[in-house]
């Protein structure tokens, strides 16, 4: 159906790449009709002819105050002089939620006052479940959520690429894992019906949207219904955060990242007693573990460019 | 009648959570490691239970299907109590990781 691919390449299948190596360097990844190319950065392949460039954060966490790090706040304004100290500016930056530790309404102060310090005409926020708790996310929506409706999914466009922020954080079921819906799900199949197959697609959620590790919660329960209604577009790339760590899967045309927290690292899945902090990190290598995700859209070819950075 | 007021002083019975609070319930559930341990603990009709939560995240306590009220957003060191007068199984879950589930077998 989309002649992009070579008809006799085996499609890749739910590949995962461990990506905590990535820490400290700076490696582009090229998504080019779902299929992955690493280049280094600075070579000629690192989409130097980009259209628009954004900036994902995720995971701050305001509020927490332990170990490996009892100053999210700090390395958060880090992150944001390191966004303003590069020579482009970033259109926009997307935090994927966990902005707070509590959902505090200084914690939300905090995250709004300093992300206005960036040097971006918008920031763009989604919930996590730490900032929806007790209120079903009132306090979040009445800071992050103007103009949107319903349940505070919404989408937007940008230079011909279509973003889709979703909630995937609320009415969480006993034993589940990230849930989006019914009413959620009916609105994204109106919301991308009338776009043409080549729109290149970025969907933003909190939560990862596919079954990473539901032992401890990193998936989405009905990710599924929301991939059936995408699969038609021929590049589709899924921004995630939670987990407080990069880790990558490809599933046909549609490329799963999620990102590390600019507070502190997670284990890895399954390797440590629960998806908490890793608090025997010592204070040297914090940084080496949290940081931040540039990715830039390359006119005309669907391809979009991660560039992940640590703060060290 | 008489079950209904049952269920209300179980509803109005003190919850408050907050680390001043001592813990002296018999009946304890600790919160380590994103798990309630133990998972599924039976306790005499009129027990309180007492939940502590020693993990560095949050947790919430909710029941499955409102059978007793939630708990506050628990941080490092809080607890929470109910009681449970009546009999039954009471299941419930975190709300913010609700991979982690209960129950209270009271009898």
């Amino acid at each position: 159906m989309n002649d992009r691919h070579d008809k006799n390449e085996k499609p890749q299948r739910r590949r995962f790449l461990e990506c905590m190596a990535w820490a400290g360097a700076g490696a582009v990844w090229m998504m080019k009709g779902g299929i992955a190319h690493a280049s280094a950065m600075g070579s000629a392949n690192a989409a130097s002819d980009a259209t628009f460039r954004f900036v994902q954060i995720s995971d701050s966490h305001i509020g927490f105050h332990q170990a490996p790090n009892p100053d999210p706040l700090a390395t958060l304004r880090e992150t944001i002089a390191h966004i303003n100290a590069q020579p482009q500016r970033p259109d926009f930056i997307v935090h994927t939620g966990d902005l707070t530790h509590l959902s505090k309404p200084e914690q939300f102060d905090t995250v709004k006052q300093v992300l206005s310090e960036a040097k971006v005409d918008q920031v763009f926020f989604i919930p996590g479940e730490h900032d929806v708790i007790g209120d079903n996310g009132k306090a979040f929506f009445d800071r992050f959520g103007s103009g949107v409706s319903g349940g505070g999914w919404h989408s937007f466009d940008h230079h011909a690429v279509h973003f889709i922020a979703l909630v995937n954080v609320l009415n969480l079921q006993a034993g589940g894992l990230g849930f989006l819906g019914t009413e959620q799900l009916a609105w994204l199949k109106q919301d991308v019906a009338d776009l043409s197959a080549s729109t290149p697609i970025v969907v933003l959620a909190h939560m990862p949207m596919w079954s990473l590790y539901p032992q401890w919660g990193w998936g989405t329960q009905d990710s599924a219904q929301a991939l059936e209604l995408l699969k038609r577009f021929g590049s589709v790339t899924v921004l995630n955060g939670h987990i407080h760590q990069i880790q990558q899967t490809i599933e046909g045309q549609v490329t799963f990242y999620t990102a590390r927290s600019t507070a502190y690292p997670q284990p890895a899945p399954g390797q440590g007693p629960a998806p908490g902090p890793l608090k025997d990190l010592p204070a040297s290598q914090l940084r080496k573990h949290i940081g931040l995700r540039e990715v830039r859209h390359v006119r005309g070819s669907q391809a979009i460019a991660i560039t992940d950075a640590a703060l060290a | 009648m008489f079950r209904r007021s049952l269920l209300s002083v179980a509803l109005f019975l003190p919850l408050a959570a907050s680390a001043a609070t001592p813990a002296v319930s018999k009946y304890q559930v600790e919160i380590r490691n994103f798990h309630f341990m133990p998972a599924e603990i039976t306790v005499p009709a009129g027990a309180e239970v007492t939940w502590t939560n020693t993990d560095e995240e949050p947790h919430i306590v909710v029941s499955t299907g409102n059978q007793f009220p939630s708990s506050p957003a628990l941080d490092t060191g809080d607890h929470y109590q109910a009681t449970f007068a009546k009999p039954g199984t009471y299941t419930y879950f975190c709300s913010i990781h609700p991979q982690m589930v209960g129950t209270i077998v009271v009898k």
